[in-house]
Order: C-alpha cells, then sequence, then structure tokens
C-alpha cells in the first residue's frame, strides 16, 4: 500500500511538530479541501513510520465522543487513532514536560477484549461481550497543532491528537457495572477539575467501541483481543500545566493518577 | 429590614406563586437587600404557608455546585424548605401550575437522627442518615427570566417548587454517594449529566453544611425529614408534555410527566 505523496507530506508538516517542539500550521491551512479519508491516510503514514521505527500498535483511541466536541467541530461522529506502546505511562507516574506539547487530561474508561472484534455489524452487545475487562484510565491528549486550532481532518490526521495515557485501579468485569452510570471526579492539583458519567460518551462507552469497531472495518483493520481501546472522555478535557498532578475516581472500577514534571 | 417590610415582601412572593406569574425582582426595588434580610423574608415566607397548613418535609440546599457559586460569585449554598404540597404524586405535573419550570437531578437524604451544627462533618450525617433515594426536584422562580441575584433567590424560599421522588431507597453505606453517575433525559434524549462529586465534593458535605447553616439560627435538622442536597446535573427548562427520567447509579430512575 503506497500512501499518496500528499499523505507523506502532510504526515512530514506534522512531524515537525515534534522535532521543533512546538505546535505547527493546521492541515486544513495547507489543504483546504482535504477529507477525512484522506486524514486517516495521514494518521495512517505516520502511524507506519512510526511502527518502522520500531513503536508497536498497543491499542486504539476514540475521540469526539461527547456532543459537546462534536458540535464544537461540527461533526456527527467520533474520530479515532492508534495507541502506542510508548505512549503508556504507569499509575501515578511522572511525565517529563519534554514529551508533551499543549497536553490536556481527561478522565475515561479503558476497555481490554478477550475477543476481536470485527465490523462492520458490531453492536454495543458485540461489545460487553468481547470485553475480557475494563479499567480506569486517564488520557493525556497533545495536539501537534499550533493552539489546538483544529478542525476534523486536523485531528483526524494527528492520530486523534493522542498524547499518551494511563491506566489504574483494577481490572473489572463488564458484568459488575453499568458501563453508561459510572461516575467519574477528575481531581487537579487536590481540587476537582469536573465530574462526569459513562454515558457522556455517545449515551455508553460500549457504544463507542461499537463505532470503533465498525469504523476500523472501512480501512480493513481489526480490532484485536488483547488491545486496550480508550473509549472517549466522560468530561470536558482539562488544560495541565508543568508540575500539576491529576486524578481521577472511578465507581466500581478505582482510581489512576499522573503528574506532569516541574520545569527545572 | 423592619418586620413589616419583610412581611410584605413575603406575601408578594406567595402571590406569585399561587397565581403563576413572574415578578420583578426585589433587589430592583430594594438594591440594598442583604442575605440576612433575605432570610428574613424566607422566614416570613415559610411561616405564613405553616399557618396555612402545609408541613415541611425538610430542607433543600442550592447553589451546591462551584460553577453555580461562580456564577452567583458566592462561596455559600443557600437553602430553602420543601413543603409536603410540592411533592409530585402520581408522576405528573402540570405546567399550567407553574411559572417557567426547570429540572434537575439530585440526591434525597433521610436523616434516621437529628443532625444539630455547628461543626457537623459529611461522616457524621452519613451515619445518622437512615436512606438516601434519587430525585427530581423542580425549580421555578418567580423572577422574570429566572434572573435574580443571591438575596433575591434566598427570599424566594430557594425557587423551590415541586419534587418527585424515586421508590429505590438505599441506606448510605452501600454506596459511595460521591461517584453515582447520573444522568437526565428528556423524551429520551439525554441532557445534562454528572457525578455525586458535584455537589460540594460529596452529596453528604451539603447536608454538613446545612446542618451548620441552620445551627447559626438556633435551628437543626430533625429525624425524618428529607433533604435535598442539590442538583448534580444542570437544570433543563421544561415544555408541556415532556418525559422527564433520570437514572442514578445504584439508586435507579427516577422520572415524571409534563402534563399541558
Amino acid at each position: 500500500m503506497s500512501a499518496s505523496q500528499k499523505a507523506v507530506e502532510l504526515a512530514d508538516h506534522l512531524a515537525r511538530a515534534a522535532s521543533e517542539g512546538r505546535g505547527v500550521q493546521p492541515i486544513t491551512a495547507l489543504d483546504p479541501a482535504i477529507t477525512e479519508k484522506e486524514a486517516y491516510d495521514v494518521q495512517l503514514v505516520t502511524i507506519q513510520r512510526k511502527i518502522q521505527e520500531g513503536r508497536r500498535v498497543v491499542g486504539k483511541k476514540i475521540g469526539l465522543t461527547s456532543l459537546a466536541m462534536q458540535k464544537l467541530l461540527g461533526v456527527d461522529q467520533p474520530d479515532y487513532g492508534h495507541l502506542l506502546d510508548d505512549m503508556v505511562v504507569e499509575n501515578g507516574g511522572e511525565i517529563p514536560w519534554h514529551r508533551v506539547l499543549q497536553p490536556r487530561v481527561e478522565g475515561e474508561i479503558a476497555f481490554v477484549l478477550k475477543r476481536d472484534l470485527i465490523g462492520p455489524q458490531v453492536t454495543e452487545l458485540d461489545v460487553l461481550l468481547a470485553t475480557d475487562y475494563v479499567l480506569p484510565a486517564l488520557e493525556i491528549v497533545d495536539s501537534r497543532v499550533a493552539d489546538w486550532k483544529i478542525a476534523l481532518p486536523d485531528t483526524v490526521a494527528d492520530n486523534a491528537s493522542s498524547g499518551l495515557y494511563v491506566l489504574g485501579g483494577k481490572p473489572v468485569p463488564v458484568d459488575r457495572v453499568d458501563l453508561a452510570q459510572i461516575g467519574m471526579v477528575l481531581y487537579k492539583n487536590g481540587e476537582i477539575a469536573n465530574t462526569g458519567v459513562g454515558a457522556a460518551a455517545l449515551g455508553s462507552p460500549a457504544a463507542c467501541v461499537a463505532w470503533l469497531a465498525n469504523k476500523l472495518f472501512e480501512f480493513g483493520i481489526p480490532l484485536k483481543a488483547g488491545e486496550v481501546i480508550l473509549s472517549g472522555a466522560l468530561s470536558a478535557a482539562v488544560n495541565a500545566a508543568p508540575g500539576d498532578h491529576f486524578r481521577a475516581r472511578f465507581a466500581h472500577l478505582g482510581e489512576v493518577s499522573v503528574r506532569f514534571a516541574s520545569l527545572k | 429590614m423592619d418586620r413589616a417590610t419583610a412581611v410584605s415582601l413575603a406575601e408578594w412572593l406567595i402571590r406569585a406563586e399561587v397565581e403563576k406569574r413572574e415578578v420583578t425582582r426585589i433587589t430592583e426595588r430594594y438594591p440594598e437587600l442583604t442575605v440576612e434580610d433575605a432570610y428574613q423574608i424566607q422566614e416570613v415566607l415559610v411561616g405564613k404557608k405553616l399557618e396555612q397548613g402545609y408541613r415541611i418535609v425538610g430542607p433543600k440546599m442550592g447553589l451546591t455546585s462551584r460553577a453555580k457559586m461562580k456564577q452567583m460569585n458566592v462561596d455559600e449554598p443557600i437553602y430553602g424548605f420543601i413543603f409536603d404540597y410540592m411533592v409530585v404524586s402520581g408522576g405528573e405535573i402540570s405546567f399550567c401550575d407553574l411559572i417557567h419550570p426547570k429540572v434537575e437531578a439530585e440526591i434525597a437524604f433521610v436523616l434516621g437522627r437529628d443532625v444539630e451544627g455547628p461543626g457537623v462533618t459529611g461522616a457524621q450525617v452519613l451515619a445518622a442518615t437512615a436512606h438516601v433515594m434519587p430525585a427530581l426536584e423542580i425549580i421555578d422562580s418567580r423572577y422574570e427570566r429566572f434572573h435574580f441575584t443571591l438575596p433575591d433567590v434566598i427570599a424566594d424560599n430557594a425557587s423551590s417548587s415541586r419534587v418527585v421522588f424515586g421508590t429505590t431507597l438505599k441506606r448510605p453505606d452501600e454506596l459511595e454517594l460521591d461517584l453515582v453517575g447520573v444522568t437526565l433525559s428528556i423524551n429520551g434524549e439525554l441532557k445534562e449529566m454528572g457525578a455525586g462529586a458535584a455537589v460540594l465534593g460529596h452529596p453528604a458535605n451539603s447536608v454538613a453544611m446545612l446542618a451548620n447553616m441552620l445551627a447559626r439560627k438556633g435551628l437543626k435538622l430533625k429525624a425524618g425529614q428529607t433533604i435535598l442536597t442539590g442538583g448534580i446535573t444542570g437544570a433543563v427548562m421544561l415544555q408541556p408534555g415532556d418525559v422527564v427520567s433520570a437514572r442514578l447509579d445504584g439508586l435507579g430512575s427516577v422520572g415524571f410527566l409534563v402534563r399541558a
């Protein structure tokens, strides 16, 4: 599969954000007519490169799962990105500031599958039956686009604004919880930043995973047993600065925390 | 504020409620109205309703979310009183009985023992609580377009109007109340959501703060009272024909119909 020259060039453009340590112009400023499909091509070029550099895909993330975010970007469906092995941060760990550009933190429910899920007709029930367990997670979203000035193709091309993620709590089988009603409290530096509930993600986190399986089918990609799936934010993303500590508590699942290193 | 003015303002607000019409906020005429004045008006209003034969079900807390406190520029919630006539039975309210109602989902506490401030904490409240249950509170400010300042809303019995209680009663030690996920839907569409911690960090903290606020007036929370702790979700405007339902993790659901 050879990527189009355009996809390669746009992937190069986004890669400059990491090498220069600052956000770049949105790709929609360079190519206002770019389609969602072409934007996913850019994402796949970047992921292929990382795999060639030795990275491994360990899961997927689903973005734009809340009505508020979809309205903000003028879209009516989520998007997805790839999780690579170097994106995971230990629960309670510290993130060196050089690993992020303009991070924001969200509390989410992570799924680990025991069976592959292959579209195009995956339902919410299929997801529940194929899930090994769920975990509480913090996702540190980040954008390679300066000041988060993103339209849908910008975030799609940018691996759905993936950054880092933290898994915590304890593995809980899905028959123990009502995923749509799981409450979550997100704390920043010990103060409540916001609260959320499972239903914030498309009505139910499992519905997001079903959407992902069906979306991946369009690209011929299976959702595999053992993969980690970040199913979408339960509350609004909170800006992070050096030295900030984040902690999320989830009903039935436990808690997860992370700290951003202070600048020396 | 002299007693005669407080009485006339309380009567004026009661009339607005009974006649189902909006009135201009009190602070338009009395810009100097203090929080203390406002509670004095509320006290007269509550006294008049008791004289009319209504019974207090329990106090309620308002402005318990950080967002609302910020919006009103206050650092303490407010309280009001729920009366027996406000409790909805039969799962229906009539839109024409109200002015411009809004609904929010909450957790209600039924006390097994008296709780008396000052210095009460959330843990003590939990120990004194017999049951918790889901509730939908219908607030209906008597002021035009729901526009008011802090003293206005206090005088107006904290916009109290109606309440629908769910029938799933739980002991508070069966749940982590700050982590209870809550969704509020209207006509099947998800409108607002949150977790218990949206109320002062934990709904029991709201009851504790209420006990401590009442203590300043020499009052206490009494065994058997049902207390509304404050909206976990944002408030949503109601329309005739709306089917309202809320789900609370571990506490089942509660709902009602808005009749024209």
